[in-house]
C-alpha cells in the first residue's frame, strides 16, 4: 500500500501544480525522484512532525493541496494539537497518509503502534477517513482526496484482503444473509477476509467499509432492516468500539444490539513478535472473530 | 488642510482599544505588541481590505494570539474592521474574542491563542508562496519570548534557516517573560540556525521599521523587539 501511495502521489505531482508533499524522513527514499523533479513541492523537514502538520496548514492557506506522511503515531498522536488547530481550526485542508496501522510494526513495540488514530480524529469534525483493505483500493481513494479541499486521513497497512473491492462512501454488501438472518457484520478494510472466513457458516450479512468517516449510517440502517435481527457486529482494525457511536446513531430508530471488535482498549499489550501474534492477543484472528461472532449472535458453539 | 479620517492614526489606538474592555489578564502582552503591529500595518505590510484575498498580498500571522486588543485596534484603524465591531468584543456572537479566529476576523490570516503554532504555519505559507513562484509576498510571524519556549518553534526555526526561506520574517517581542530565559540572547538562537537576526527597541517605531526592512537575501529574518520586562 505504501508503494502504491508513493507511485500515485509521485505521478500526481507531475500533473497537478497545486499538490505538495511534506515528509519527516519516513518514506523520503520513495519520493526521492519526485523531489528531484519538484524540489519546491516535495519537502522533507527532517524528524519534525509538529512542523510537518503546521507546514501542511500553511501550504493549504496559500491554496495548495498538501499531503503529509509518516508512521501513524508520529502523524496523528505526536502533533495532535497541530492537526486540530493548524488544519481544521484554520479552515485549512490536508491529506494525511499514515503507515503502520495498529501494529504492522509489531516488532518495534508499543512506541510504533497507534490503534487510537481513528478514534482521535473522531474527536474532530469534518474528517474523511479511508481504511483501504487492498493496495488497489489506495489509488482511487487518494485521487479523490487529492482533488478535494477538506481534511482526509488515509490509513495504510501492510496486510489486507486477497482481492480489492469497489471503494466509495457506501457500505458494500459482500455476502447477503437471508430474511431470517442473525444480523449484520461490518468489516472495515483489512478485516474483510478474516470476517468472511470466521462467519462462513453463519446466516448473516457481511458488509465492507473502506471509508469509515463519514460513516454510511443510512446504508447500515437499510441492511439492519433487511436482516432477521437488527444485531450489528463491527470488526475494525483499530481500537474496539471506535465506530460504536456511528452504529448507535445509524440505528437510533430501531431496537438493536451491537458489539465492537477491534484492538482492545483496557490493556496495553506489551508484546513484540508478528502482527499475527497481536491479532491473536486481541481476538482479531479468524478463530477469535468466529468465537466472538457466535457469542454475539447467540448461536451455540 | 486635509485631515485623516477618524480613528485611523497611531494616536487613535488607545481610543480604539478603549472600545474593547475586560481583558486585564493579558494587558501586558497586549501593550507589548502595539508599536510592532502599527509599524507593520502602517509602513511594512503590503495588505489592505480591498486586497484581502490577493494571492500576492503580504501575510501577517499573529502567533501570539493572547492580548489581541491592539491587533484588533490596528485592523480597525486600517479599515479591516468596523469600529462598532470593537464594542462587541468577547460577546458570544462577536467575531472578536480573547484569541483571534481567522475564520471570523476580517484580515486575520490565522487563528491563534495556543502558543507555538504560528511559525510552523508561517514556514508552510512561505513554502507555498515559493512553490507557486510568488516571489513578491512576504510572510511575517509575530511571537512572544515566552511563546518561544514551545518546542514546535524550534522545529520551525531550524527548518526555515536550512531551507533558506528569505520570504519569512519572525518578529519576537521580548518582554523577558520566558521562565528560564534565553541565555546569550534570543537572536543567537535564530542566527545559529542560519537566520539573519537583529534586535531593536520595541517602542522605537523608526528602529523597528529599519529592522523589519533590513535586506536578508537567501536567509529568513528574525527581529527581536525588546520591551520593558513583564512583571
Amino acid at each position: 500500500m505504501r508503494d502504491t501511495f508513493a507511485e500515485v502521489v509521485g505521478a500526481a505531482l507531475d500533473t497537478d501544480p497545486r499538490l505538495a508533499v511534506v515528509l519527516a524522513d519516513i518514506s523520503a527514499d520513495r519520493f526521492a525522484a519526485a523531489a528531484r523533479r519538484h524540489p519546491d513541492r516535495v519537502v522533507n523537514l527532517g524528524i519534525r512532525e509538529q512542523l510537518m502538520i503546521g507546514v501542511a496548514g500553511g501550504l493549504a492557506l496559500t491554496g495548495m493541496r498538501p499531503v503529509a506522511h509518516t508512521f501513524a503515531p508520529f502523524l496523528v498522536e505526536r502533533p495532535f494539537e497541530q492537526v486540530k488547530l493548524d488544519l481544521g481550526h484554520q479552515g485549512a485542508g490536508a491529506v494525511l497518509v499514515s503507515h503502520g496501522a495498529s501494529y504492522d510494526g509489531s516488532h518495534y513495540g508499543r512506541t510504533h503502534m497507534a490503534p487510537g488514530d481513528v478514534a482521535l480524529l473522531d474527536s474532530l469534525p469534518g474528517w474523511t477517513v479511508h481504511v483501504p483493505g487492498h493496495a488497489d483500493e489506495v489509488g482511487p481513494m487518494l485521487r479523490s482526496a487529492l482533488r478535494g479541499e477538506g481534511n482526509v486521513y488515509v490509513r495504510l497497512g501492510e496486510r489486507g484482503n486477497a482481492a480489492a473491492r469497489p471503494v466509495g462512501p457506501e457500505l458494500t454488501t459482500v455476502r447477503a444473509g437471508s430474511a431470517r438472518s442473525s444480523g449484520v457484520v461490518v468489516a472495515v478494510g483489512p478485516m474483510l477476509d478474516r470476517v468472511l472466513a470466521a462467519t462462513g457458516d453463519l446466516d448473516v450479512t457481511v458488509a465492507y467499509a473502506a471509508t469509515v468517516r463519514p460513516f454510511d449510517r443510512a446504508g447500515l440502517n437499510r441492511l439492519a432492516a433487511r436482516a432477521g435481527q437488527a444485531d450489528v457486529l463491527v470488526v475494525e482494525p483499530y481500537l474496539a468500539g471506535t465506530s460504536a457511536h456511528e452504529v448507535a446513531a445509524a440505528l437510533e430508530d430501531r431496537r438493536h444490539r451491537q458489539r465492537s471488535l477491534g484492538v482492545i482498549r483496557d490493556t496495553e499489550v506489551r508484546g513484540y513478535g508478528t502482527p499475527a501474534d497481536h491479532d491473536r492477543a486481541h481476538g482479531l484472528d479468524v478463530e477469535g472473530i468466529a468465537k466472538q461472532a457466535r457469542d454475539f449472535f447467540l448461536l451455540s458453539t | 488642510m486635509t485631515t485623516a479620517p477618524a480613528l485611523t492614526r497611531y494616536a487613535d489606538l488607545p481610543a480604539l482599544i478603549g472600545l474593547m474592555t475586560g481583558d486585564e489578564k493579558h494587558q501586558i502582552a497586549a501593550d507589548s505588541t502595539r508599536e510592532v503591529l502599527w509599524v507593520l500595518y502602517d509602513r511594512v505590510l503590503n495588505v489592505s481590505p480591498q486586497a484581502a484575498d490577493d494571492p500576492d498580498r503580504d501575510r501577517f500571522l499573529l502567533s501570539k494570539g493572547h492580548g489581541p486588543a491592539p491587533y484588533y485596534a490596528v485592523l480597525a484603524a486600517k479599515g479591516f474592521l468596523d469600529l462598532a465591531t470593537l464594542r462587541s468584543w468577547a460577546a458570544f456572537d462577536s467575531p472578536l474574542g480573547h484569541h483571534p479566529d481567522a475564520t471570523l476576523v476580517p484580515g486575520a490570516e490565522i487563528g491563534s491563542g495556543s502558543l507555538g503554532h504560528g511559525l510552523g504555519l508561517g514556514v508552510g505559507t512561505a513554502l507555498g508562496l515559493r512553490a507557486q513562484g510568488r516571489t513578491g509576498p512576504r510572510v511575517f510571524v509575530l511571537l512572544g519570548d515566552g511563546e518561544l519556549d514551545e518546542g514546535s518553534n524550534h522545529e520551525a526555526i531550524a527548518a526555515a534557516g536550512r531551507l533558506g526561506l528569505d520570504n519569512l520574517t519572525a518578529v519576537v517581542v521580548d518582554n523577558a517573560s520566558a521562565t528560564h530565559g534565553w541565555p546569550g540572547g534570543i537572536d543567537t538562537r535564530f542566527s545559529g540556525e542560519g537566520w539573519a537576526a537583529l534586535s531593536a527597541p520595541g517602542r522605537d517605531q523608526s528602529a523597528l521599521h529599519d529592522a523589519l526592512t533590513t535586506p536578508h537575501r537567501g536567509r529568513p529574518l528574525a527581529v527581536i523587539a525588546r520591551v520593558r520586562p513583564k512583571g
